[in-house]
């Protein structure tokens, strides 16, 4: 193990005493270089080789408490940026010494064709080439060697092996002819060191390349670390002071100037101002806020100063939560790629049999110089089979992919949700707060007699429902300033409506169906609901004691974008199916406003779930909308579930795909996102397999018949290290990535 | 005589291959798990890459990637649906659920790496 440093949290060191307790405890530890206590942040940093268990045992054994310190992920990344660039100049520099040897002597053959052994001065000269060219492979390319030694030993075969095998043979072939000139054909005296370098160096800038294009694919995440500033302005004693945004506990009191970012969620206790949230919930309006009001990490404070308490710090704020989900989807498999994880599992082995049997089908059967062709074969097909295309085309499209949806506030939970996402044939969203915004409001009430009177009678019923409807009744009665009274013997009858005693008389509220349970007749009133129920209002019958009263209508008002939204996803080839529990006039009436022409009205949360189970025996593949908190089980069933919950934790744990966005769009920028990630997974797959199914037969000679060349080792490496570069920038294109909504704006 | 010689040993060398890379790996010893075991991240290859861990409780394995490509930048548990992003030189702790008796490979995103658990 190598020399690190580590740090940890402590918990129960006080004193002085404790400091030294716990770094003698530590000193004890095999391994540990230093150990220091900083009793003021209660942490302590061990250097060594040295494992966090150990450390955090040796802890406890003196009496307390530790765990890892939750490394800040921004300077993590940006160590990890710095690891990735050292690592670049360094096989830039390995590349550019390996192609300075290679170059030169293909130009060498190329001119002169001078690259046999034919007298002693040529066997001195060759010879001197070969020792540079063994020290070049070793200093450019020692790696290869011991990761190829170290897997074999593993009895596991990888890229390193190929690359390994192919240059040594291409060495240790030309060294032989150095050496041995008189045992080998005078055609086949042909020496290889400008192969064996050049390959060296080639794949050495292809990786290069390669990690200079997997830093972009990372982007995305960048871009949410930079959502937060390094420090944070807590209030202390009555005092400003900044602070590393680690070191913010839960309680601390923060100001926020305008222009400032939120540093952690929380809030506010003092102030009013606008913040921009589209950064986690793509609306482009700021929100204003007030005492009382949440605020979230990330987000951006427009015009007030707000100070505001810290409710989330660290890794619990909804933007690290994000993030986190953001890296584990992007590194999750796609089962796409189950066949491509098959084949790679077995690759390399095969290829060597493969390069095997080529060469001594030239060797037993192909022209002279046989012995120079069967080299050129095996060299070949080792080197131009490159297991990493193959391993890379799924990944890196999952990975950008994850990461533009963030963008645009999309967030995928795993690769899995992402290929279903781009199969879906219909689409099932719930009414109320999907298509509309969830938030009913009264809009009618009628009666023979005083409407304030009845109003006040249903409000008190409704104040002990937890019905959204009832919200809405409860809230137009306070509005009026209307006296609310106490209830007895309350009801809610799932499914139909609630009954009580008011004021000594017996009251009910709900659907026909409630009326005709109790042998109520509506009368003309029934027409009255008619009418209002296709307005695309929900309409209730009022009855006091046993008579119908009259009839209360409340609407939810539809989404302004859900229209645009529905014709969006119709446009991308989905059927749309919409549900509530709402009764069916209501329901077509919003169906109508909104497009949708398939609607399942009047259901009890469970028949949302069947709904889906069925169209799934039907073998259609379904999405659910809701909005991840009543819609659970629906969400689960679904063969993909889009929780419109404007990123409410629930939502985030529980849903398939989290859409940050209170809006239908969300759920059309997700399939089409899934479905451009699928397309560019499909062309890196292609690509690798085509590439891996032509490349390993034109090595192995198959168009010598008609070309009467073998393909030059060179080029097989030149192939080879460019295969993956491109796999990696096919998936950047994504990066380009923009939904129709926002293409439309545009233009 | 040559020619005999080179496809006897060019027969002897497939079957070989054949072998020690899908016949003899699996019969390698397991390295039993503890909590302070450190899987080196290094040329290639997890070492140890088999290791044998309890079934039925939550364990944690810590990885020090010390291989700067990018291709051992992930630990990715297939059949657990885990993975988990690797800093260069630095211990990063995967936690595991609760396993059943049975083998968990691991591997990279390139499946070049690899790695079982053998859960008993």
């Amino acid at each position: 193990m190598s020399r690190q440093q580590q740090t940890f949290t402590l918990s129960g060191a006080s004193c002085a005493g404790c400091v030294r307790k716990i770094e003698s405890a530590l000193k004890d530890v095999d391994g540990v270089d230093d150990a220091r206590v900083n009793l003021a942040e209660r942490t302590l940093t061990v250097t060594g080789s040295v494992s966090s268990a150990a450390c955090i045992s040796a802890v406890e054994s003196a009496g307390y408490g530790a765990k890892r310190a939750a490394a800040n992920p921004r300077k993590q990344r940006e160590l990890q940026r710095d690891k990735d660039r050292q690592h670049f100049r360094k096989l830039m520099w390995r590349s550019g010494l390996a192609l300075a040897l290679g170059i030169p002597l293909m130009l060498w053959g190329l001119i002169t064709g001078e690259m046999s052994v034919h007298s002693s001065a040529q066997q001195v000269a060759w010879g001197c080439v070969g020792l540079i060219t063994l020290a070049v492979m070793m200093f450019c390319g020692g790696h290869f060697y011991t990761g190829a030694w170290k897997a074999f030993r593993h009895h596991n075969a990888n890229m390193d092996t190929l690359i390994a095998v192919g240059t040594g043979a291409a060495w240790l072939f030309s060294m032989a002819v150095v050496l041995f000139p008189q045992w080998l054909p005078e055609s086949a005296r042909h020496v290889y060191f400008e192969a064996s370098a050049m390959i060296i160096g080639l794949i050495n800038l292809g990786q290069a390349l390669e990690v200079r294009a997997r830093g972009r694919t990372s982007a995305a995440v960048e871009k949410l670390l930079e959502l937060q500033d390094p420090t944070a302005r807590v209030v202390r004693n009555g005092e400003e002071v900044d602070i590393p945004l680690e070191e913010v506990q839960v309680g601390d009191r923060l100001r926020v100037r305008p222009g400032e970012k939120i540093p952690v969620d929380g809030r506010v206790l003092e102030g009013n101002s606008s913040v921009d949230e589209s950064m986690l919930t793509g609306e482009p309006l700021p929100v204003k806020k007030v005492n009382g009001d949440t605020l979230s990490a990330g987000t951006l404070n427009k015009n007030g100063s707000l100070l505001f308490e810290a409710e989330k710090v660290g890794a619990e704020t909804r933007l690290a939560q994000i993030i986190e989900m953001v890296k584990n989807a992007q590194s999750s498999r796609v089962p796409i790629a189950r066949l491509a994880d098959t084949i790679s599992a077995i690759f390399v082995p095969t290829v060597m049999i493969i390069a095997i049997i080529a060469a001594l089908v030239w060797f037993n059967w192909g022209p002279d110089p046989r012995a120079a062709h069967t080299l050129v074969v095996l060299t070949s097909v080792l080197i131009i089979a490159c297991p990493c295309a193959l391993g890379l085309a799924t990944p890196m499209s999952v990975m950008v992919g994850v990461g533009k949806g963030a963008e645009h506030g999309v967030l995928v939970r795993n690769g899995k949700a992402l290929q279903q996402a781009s199969n879906l044939k219909t689409l099932v969203v719930d009414k109320t707060g999907t298509l509309t915004e969830g938030a009913p409001k009264l809009t009618d009430i009628e009666t023979d007699g005083d409407t304030d009177e009845l109003l006040a009678v249903l409000a008190s019923l409704e104040r002990h429902s937890e019905h959204p409807l009832a919200e809405a009744i409860v809230e137009a009665a306070l509005d009026k300033k209307l006296a609310l009274q106490d209830v007895e013997e309350f009801e809610a009858i799932t499914a139909h409506g609630v009954r009580g005693r008011v004021d000594g008389r017996n009251v009910l509220l709900g659907n026909r169906k409630l009326m005709s349970r109790e042998g109520i007749e509506p009368g003309d009133w029934q027409t009255r609901a008619e009418d209002l129920a296709a307005l695309g209002r929900t309409a209730m019958y009022a009855a006091v004691d046993n008579k119908i009263a009259g009839v209360i209508a409340v609407a939810d008002p539809i989404r302004k974008d859900a229209k645009e939204a529905v014709a969006r996803l119709k446009k991308l080839g989905l059927k749309i199916e919409m549900l509530t529990g709402d009764n069916q006039a209501t329901a077509d009436a919003v169906a109508k406003q909104v497009g949708i022409d398939s609607v399942h009205a009047e259901l009890l949360p469970e028949d949302k779930e069947k709904i889906i189970g069925e169209l799934q025996q039907k073998g259609i593949p379904v999405g659910m909308a809701g909005d991840g908190i009543n819609d659970a089980p629906a969400l689960a069933r679904a063969d993909v579930g889009f929780a419109i919950g404007a990123g409410t934790d629930v939502a985030i744990e529980t849903a398939d795909v989290t859409l940050m966005r209170s809006s239908l769009h969300g759920v059309a920028d997700a399939i089409e996102l899934s479905r451009a990630t699928l397309r560019n997974i499909k062309q890196n797959l292609f690509g690798a397999f085509i590439y891996n199914t032509l490349g390993i037969p034109v090595a192995a000679g198959v168009l010598y018949p008609l070309t009467g060349m073998l393909l030059s080792p060179v080029i097989a490496g030149a192939a080879m290290a460019f295969s993956s570069v491109t796999v990696v920038s096919n998936a950047n294109r994504l990066r380009f990535f923009k939904p129709s909504s926002t293409q439309d704006a545009r233009s | 005589m040559m020619s005999v010689l080179v496809n006897v040993l060019g027969l002897l060398l497939i079957l070989g291959i054949a072998w020690w890379f899908w016949l003899a790996g699996r019969k390698s010893p397991l390295q039993h798990y503890q909590e302070s075991l450190v899987i080196l991240v290094k040329d290639g290859v997890y070492e140890p890459d088999r290791i044998e861990v309890p079934a039925g409780r939550e364990i944690i394995l810590n990885f020090q990637r010390e291989d700067a490509s990018p291709c051992a930048e992930y630990v990715v548990f297939p059949d657990l649906n885990i993975s988990k992003q690797l800093p260069v030189n630095q211990i990063t702790e995967v936690q595991l659920p609760k396993l059943e008796k049975g083998e968990y490979p691991f591997t990279c995103q390139m499946k070049m790496y690899r790695g079982l658990l053998v859960a008993g």
